[in-house]
């Protein structure tokens, strides 16, 4: 069902659709996490993918056109490389460890010591936010620092236009 | 959008639900699916569907742009500052053992306060950005 959506989204002109159907990629693939156990990674992604992007998207979609342009020749070299790497990509998958095997390198490291000493240690049941909070816990500094860092930048892009139109006069000024 | 009765009915029964479901990712975070992101998402989702029926304008009464901003260094700050505590306390950066008497106890007061930190930077970027995004078109150009 993704992939049909997938081919459908890449195929289709029209944006509003298109928006729409990666709405539905996004619920889709929230199913295929929760299915895989992974509840608060499908939480965010229903959150964020079909959720905020969804009304991004559409934001976007009222300063520009609805309508994709037509393009004027077929790109055969872009197709070409998506193939060769997406192969790559799956040849890759052969020589990963069988899903969910107990024994494969990941479980091996410091996964177990976490499962094991992770509710002794910090009382929290939910591991994955023991990991992310505590033992991961500078990791998760950098990247609320990358998402501080994100909306700086775009308060600094988008609010520039806007102060433009007051500051040019005087900008003027001072060039002359 | 404005004059049609059954969204805004259905957003004003809907928006305290979204507001609440985010505060218990945010607090229930340590005991089920959930932290500090997902419910930063969610609180902002929540000003956004406000501001999808009710209008931009009103959505900037309830939450001042002014406020988002302040938000965004606030999570990093808070983030940071229970960082430092544990350095303040004689331990490393980011151990929260020592926040409390109980090492435990730290822990789980350390989380709660980076998760909040977490929670609130995120709310205030994804505000942010719709802010911004929604209030170009409105321009006369």
């Amino acid at each position: 069902m993704m992939a049909i959506t997938a081919v459908t989204i890449a195929r289709l002109r029209n944006l509003f659709a298109v928006v729409v159907l990666s709405t539905l990629y996004s619920f889709l693939m929230a199913t295929v996490l929760v299915v895989l156990d992974a509840v608060d990674v499908a939480l965010t992604e229903a959150a964020v993918g079909a959720g905020i992007s969804t009304v991004l998207l559409l934001g976007t979609l009222y300063l520009t056109r609805s309508e994709e342009a037509v393009p004027v020749h077929r790109a055969w070299l872009p197709f070409g490389v998506a193939l060769v790497v997406g192969g790559l990509l799956a040849f890759g998958t052969l020589g990963l460890p069988e899903f969910g095997r107990p024994d494969s390198d990941i479980h091996q490291h410091v996964a177990p010591r976490y499962l094991e000493q992770g509710k002794a240690e910090t009382g929290v049941p939910n591991i994955v936010t023991a990991v992310l909070a505590s033992y991961r816990g500078f990791d998760t500094l950098g990247e609320t620092t990358v998402i501080f860092t994100a909306g700086v930048g775009i308060i600094l892009l988008l609010r520039r236009s806007r102060s433009d139109e007051s500051d040019r006069p005087t900008d003027r000024r001072d060039g002359s | 959008m404005r004059a049609q009765i059954v969204p805004r009915v259905v957003t004003k029964l809907f928006i305290p639900f979204v507001l609440m479901f985010a505060l218990y990712v945010q607090f229930h975070g340590d005991y089920g699916p959930g932290g500090g992101f997902q419910a930063g998402v969610t609180l902002a989702a929540a000003i956004i569907l406000y501001a999808l029926i009710f209008g931009l304008p009103n959505a900037r009464r309830v939450m001042p742009p002014w406020l988002v901003e302040a938000m965004i260094a606030l999570g990093v700050l808070i983030f940071g500052a229970v960082g430092v505590a544990g350095m303040l306390r004689g331990e490393e950066f980011l151990d929260y053992s020592v926040l409390s008497a109980d090492a435990v106890a730290g822990q789980h007061l350390g989380i709660l306060l980076v998760e909040a930190g977490v929670c609130v930077t995120v709310a205030g970027v994804m505000l942010m950005i719709f802010y911004l995004f929604a209030g170009r078109g409105r321009r006369p150009s």
